[in-house]
């Protein structure tokens, strides 16, 4: 469950220590834009420290890495694989060979260590019109792909548009990376809505992205977190009826019934793997603090 | 009769301030107080010596009381609260007699029984009549509410009030009446307005302090007090008015109908009662314009005593009709007590105020703080003051978890129920501990600067000198 | 490693640690902290281990600590050391 990805700054502590109480499902630690070139070598370090003597333990944990075409990826695996974050977030990924590059590298630091190889997972940020074109191929490049992340930011510039509030300009991205993600089978995670005063903008743009499908949604503020998680948690009545879903289905196996029907409307396994998932998550919502 | 005096001095020398006295004053200026300089200037120039000083708070911007206290001028300390620069000269010794530390309720309560005698009280008045009719709500350095001030003028021998802003008599509105007033005294200015109140007072956007805020309400919540006739007092710091917030959205959501709220009175409060959220405000000092000029226009907003708000000498008193307090703390120990005296090292830079009140008095006391702060757990095996007594708090909130009272078995249930992360208070202190490392035990064991009364007078703690 | 050139490390805000390092003949290690009644031995270890496992026998450490948790210390640490050394 990642309903909410909070990036953190990657050379700066307080964040950093504090970071896993935040409410997030996920936190980002960004050693990309957050992190001026001159920094690099002390956010990788830093970095590498909490995740050896500070690991969190109630959220996942999400690496952002510099981009292939930089210097400084590489070095940026080296030493944060051998402390076994969730995930890695390549970024400005434009094709399946980015993809299958990082993951080759990260075996190779996984072997390296003496590490199993393939248990790290890769969650790719498209920011370029190349990469959403891309998507599919990205998305089924390598099987350490979990999911796509859009990135609308860097998007719109490479689109030569102006990012917007309302979004219109990203409808298409955001539509290609939701079905190229399905088509394989993984999650899409939506760009963060980056006007940290504005909580109706939020609510609309978070709206919006559950409604075409995402999964989730990154989050530049940690005052953002509450509004994203509630969004996209599944409502109490959708839990009441996915265990009244499950009951009919246990009731009918009982009966030997063939077709199931509830509230007048027959089950089939569509609405039966929706239950499915509702129920999943209420799961992983119990383990934490109580969502309204 | 003629009140009016010409000078300060010719009203000290009046009032016959000698060797040996006790003088008071009240804190409503905050930290844009002039007149305890102005009057402790005046009785240097005097040549006494030997005054104890009873004023409510004693902020960074009575630093120059420091000189007096050298000269022996000064050589008796009575406060509910103390800022930090004046904190640390204590702490180092610079007084041969211990400092007294009373609750904003035990100086009043105190003043009452007679057990804290006050020769001549200095009364900074915002607004004042020629005969001493005093208001805090009017004037160039209005504060609104006055309400330490009144056992002040109630019990003191001989009162003197202090104004920048004289009215006609009769003053239309007041708040302390003649009959308490001895003499009145204008000067050209009482304090500076800026620092007497903030501007608007606003919500913390450290993200830490809003999660242990969206804690807290939370614990508001399933504590099962948050219904119709719900009052409630928070502090004006950013982490308690986030509590406010997010109670707020509840009791909007629900249609809950509070009765009062109490306690530093900013600006949040005040639309939350305009709002119909609660009935009335019980205000006893006014933390920003808002709220001073809420209640000069809204006769819901009531002006009341440190008597009425928190005294335990009264018949009865506000807090003890509370329901929820929100509270801060720079240490905890094991046994729930708080320290709200002295930082981490010993060194004094606060005080009871309303604290060890509102813990007694309400139903449920909430502390809220970070888990750790700049690497120093909040949860000690002992506290270095003992400010409130753990028999009376409730609940610690904090980032990575909330520890309830052994007591409060019931509480500690409905809080498990609802999926808040509940834990022990000293597996709180082992998570900190995890993350910070042990450190090492720091007792400060010089001679004691400081005695600290609980509300009933009674001595609860000493603090003792550092290094 | 030796230290050959001056380099700083880390900020001065809360939570975090501020290291100047200089050349010098000797170690020599100066420790400034705002939890030094607490935690004095704790930072002055971490230093110390970081120094040990660059193998650096030489350098003026000067460190000025804002509450800097141990994983903080010991990365800020090892990035002066590396800033300002040579193998």
């Amino acid at each position: 469950m990642r309903r909410t990805m909070l990036f953190l700054p990657g050379n700066t502590p307080n964040m950093l220590i504090n970071g896993d109480v935040l409410g997030a499902d996920s936190i980002i630690l960004d050693l990309e834009d957050a992190v001026s070139p001159d920094e690099k070598d002390a956010a990788r370090i830093l970095v590498r420290n909490a995740l050896k003597y500070q690991k969190a333990e109630t959220c996942e944990t999400i690496i952002r890495i510099n981009p292939t075409e930089s210097g400084f990826w590489m070095k940026d695996l080296d030493e944060v694989i051998p402390y076994k974050p969730h995930l890695i977030m390549p970024t400005k990924v434009d094709s399946a060979q980015v993809v299958q590059k990082v993951s080759a590298y990260i075996a190779e630091v996984e072997a390296r260590h003496g590490m199993e190889v393939g248990k790290i997972g890769i969650l790719p940020l498209i920011e370029t019109a190349l990469g959403v074109e891309q998507a599919f191929q990205i998305a089924s490049a390598d099987p350490r792909v979990v999911g796509l992340f859009l990135g609308g930011e860097d998007l719109t510039a490479d689109l030569q548009c102006k990012r917007t509030k309302e979004g219109k300009e990203i409808f298409y991205s955001r539509s290609r990376i939701v079905c190229a993600a399905r088509a394989c089978g993984i999650e899409a995670y939506d760009t963060p809505f980056t006007d940290v005063e504005d909580s109706e903008g939020l609510v609309k743009d978070t709206k919006l992205a559950k409604s075409l499908g995402f999964s989730g949604k990154a989050v530049i503020s940690p005052r953002h977190v509450e509004t994203v998680n509630e969004l996209f948690s599944p409502t109490q009545a959708d839990i009441e009826y996915a265990h009244d879903v499950m009951d009919a289905i246990e009731e009918g196996k009982r009966q030997g019934k063939g077709v199931i029907s509830l509230r007048g409307k027959m089950i089939d396994a569509p609405i039966v793997k929706r239950a499915q998932q509702v129920l999943e998550m209420e799961l992983q919502m119990l383990g934490g603090v109580s969502i309204e | 009769m003629n009140k009016l005096r010409e000078t300060l001095r010719e009203a000290i020398v009046e009032a016959g301030v000698k060797d040996g006295m006790t003088i008071s004053f009240h804190h409503h200026l905050r930290n844009g107080d002039y007149v305890l300089n102005m009057v402790l200037e005046e009785i240097a120039a005097l040549g006494i010596h030997d005054l104890t000083v009873n004023a409510s708070s004693i902020f960074d911007v009575h630093e120059p009381i420091i000189e007096h206290l050298k000269n022996k001028v000064v050589t008796g300390l009575e406060v509910n609260y103390m800022g930090g620069k004046v904190g640390r000269a204590i702490t180092e010794g610079i007084m041969e007699k211990p400092v007294i530390f009373r609750s904003h309720g035990g100086r009043a309560g105190d003043m009452e029984n007679g057990s804290s005698k006050v020769d001549v009280a200095f009364i900074a008045a915002p607004c004042a009549d020629d005969m001493g009719n005093l208001s805090g709500k009017y004037g160039p350095s209005a504060c609104g509410s006055m309400g330490y001030a009144f056992s002040d003028a109630m019990y003191a021998d001989k009162v003197v009030a202090v104004t920048d802003h004289l009215e006609a008599y009769p003053l239309a509105d007041v708040s302390i009446p003649e009959g308490y007033v001895d003499m009145v005294v204008c000067v050209d200015k009482i304090g500076e307005a800026s620092r007497i109140v903030s501007g608007t007072t606003r919500i913390t956007k450290d993200p830490v302090g809003l999660r242990i805020a969206y804690l807290a309400a939370q614990v508001v919540k399933h504590s099962g007090y948050l219904k119709d006739g719900f009052s409630f007092q928070t502090g004006a710091g950013g982490a308690s008015l986030a509590v406010a917030k997010y109670v707020e959205e509840m009791m909007e959501k629900e249609h809950i109908q509070g009765s009062f709220c109490m306690g530093g009175i900013t600006g949040y409060l005040v639309s939350m009662m305009k709002k119909g959220l609660f009935k009335t405000i019980l205000d006893v000092q006014c933390f920003d314009m808002e709220a001073i000029e809420s209640i000069r226009d809204n006769a819901n907003h009531q002006e009341i005593s440190a008597t009425r708000y928190a005294s335990p000498q009264a018949k009865s008193c506000a807090v003890d009709s509370l329901d929820v307090v929100i509270l801060g703390a720079t240490q905890v120990d094991l046994d729930f007590n708080v320290n709200v005296h002295t930082d981490s090292q010993g060194y004094i830079m606060g005080g009871s105020g309303g604290h060890c009140d509102t813990a007694a008095g309400s139903k449920l006391s909430i502390v809220v703080a970070p888990l750790i702060r700049a690497r120093l757990p909040l949860i000690v095996d002992e506290v270095l003051c003992k400010s409130t007594p753990g028999e009376t708090v409730d609940v610690i909130v904090t980032q990575r978890g909330i520890a309830v009272n052994p007591k409060r078995t019931e509480l500690k249930e409905l809080l498990v129920k609802a999926g808040l992360p509940v834990k022990e208070i000293k597996e709180l202190k082992e998570i900190a501990e995890a993350i910070t490392g042990v450190p090492q035990q720091v007792k400060p064991e010089g001679r004691v600067v400081a005695k600290v009364l609980y509300r009933d007078g009674v001595e609860i703690d000493t603090i003792k000198s550092v290094k | 490693m030796k230290i050959v050139k001056n380099a700083v490390a880390g900020t001065l805000e809360s939570s975090d640690i501020f290291i100047r390092v200089e050349p010098s003949e000797q170690l020599e290690i100066d420790i400034e902290s705002v939890v030094k009644d607490q935690y004095y031995k704790a930072i002055y270890q971490a230093v110390d281990e970081v120094l040990k496992e660059f193998q650096v026998a030489n350098g003026k450490f000067s460190i000025n600590d804002r509450g800097a948790l141990d994983c903080v210390i010991r990365a800020r640490m090892e990035t002066a050391v590396k800033r300002g050394g040579e193998c």
